[in-house]
């Protein structure tokens, strides 16, 4: 996709972000399924944290300004610093044909 | 004192408010809706409960980002009030307004019941109209509203007397320090997750509430 704005490009990519609450957030929830594993009979699960997945699509010029706008999604929005950290990896993939743009 | 009750999609305490502060206190009070972005005549801004935009991804995430909020944090910053309560909190955490965070109840139910509270400090208008140490009795409604601040971050809130409202007895929730409220440090901005516009009217069973929004009316006479 082309950006006449900047005559640049546009590459597509996908991430995958993962927000987990930071270790000293008590995660009831959490405790809560590892009881139910150990009903199961997993008496060896050990701990469950729980956490967020987030699927996320964007364009943008290349792979670096895409990690910084991530960055900056994360921080403000997807997660929230005080009680989470976030990871994500991401990947240009290739327009689809046929697919609207 | 005119107040100002904003609305988010999915508030849901707004109306009990403007009951407290229009039809029990007669003080101008008008709503605010999300996308309004003038607040300039107002003296008080409530955030009032509920689950605004469904409270998805996190509780009060995406109100945060609503065109009023940034007004509301320009207000705060003039020092004019601005009160959270329960899901009001929970967004002026979110905006950075308060410290710390709201997260899921330590037993995992939604608590729905009245609660004993200290009055910590009454040195502010919004507890001036309390006695210090005492007990009051607040309903809570929340799923989410156990407090959580990291050890660095909540050794400052206490050093600077940030909390207004502890749990009394019982802690329902998990929140650190039996924290129910608190307030920015220069004292105008105030998050709670217990209603005190649910304790303003007798036939309601209580009125320990309504000393909170008397005690700002107070502060008309004596400073302005």
């Amino acid at each position: 996709m082309w950006d006449w704005e900047s005559s640049q490009v546009l590459r597509k990519y996908l991430a995958h972000v993962y927000v987990t609450l930071r270790p000293s957030v008590l995660d009831p929830a959490g405790t809560a399924v590892q009881s139910g594993l150990s009903h199961m009979g997993y008496d060896n699960v050990e701990q469950v944290r729980i956490g967020k997945y987030i699927e996320l699509r964007l364009t943008a010029v290349d792979e670096k300004t895409a990690t910084e706008q991530l960055n900056r999604m994360c921080d403000r929005l997807l997660a929230n610093p005080t009680i989470e950290n976030y990871r994500f990896d991401l990947k240009e993939v290739s327009v689809e044909i046929g697919a609207s743009m | 004192m005119k107040f100002g009750i904003v609305v988010f999609p999915g508030s849901n305490c707004d109306r009990d408010v403007a009951y407290v502060t229009r039809d029990i206190l007669k003080q101008p009070t008008r709503m605010v809706w999300h996308e309004d972005t003038d607040l300039t005549d107002l003296d008080v801004v409530v955030v009032p409960g509920g689950f605004s935009y469904g409270d998805y991804l996190r509780c009060g995430a995406i109100a945060r980002f609503s065109p009023v909020m940034q007004q509301v944090v320009a207000h705060a910053q003039q020092g004019k009030f601005v009160l959270g309560i329960c899901n009001g909190f929970q967004i002026l955490t979110e905006a950075g307004l308060l410290p710390g965070a709201l997260v899921r109840n330590r037993d995992l139910h939604f608590i729905c019941d009245r609660v004993e509270l200290t009055v910590e400090r009454t040195d502010l208008p919004w507890t001036q109209a309390y006695s210090v140490g005492k007990t009051v009795t607040i309903p809570i409604a929340h799923g989410e509203g156990r407090f959580y601040a990291d050890k660095r971050t909540l050794e400052q809130i206490e050093a600077n007397n940030q909390v207004l409202f502890r749990y009394a007895g019982n802690n329902p929730n998990g929140s650190v320090n039996n924290i129910a409220g608190i307030c920015n440090r220069q004292g105008n901005i105030l998050g709670m997750m217990p209603h005190p516009e649910r304790a303003s009217d007798p036939i309601l069973g209580g009125t320990d509430g309504l000393k909170l929004f008397q005690g700002l009316l107070e502060r008309v006479v004596a400073v302005v």
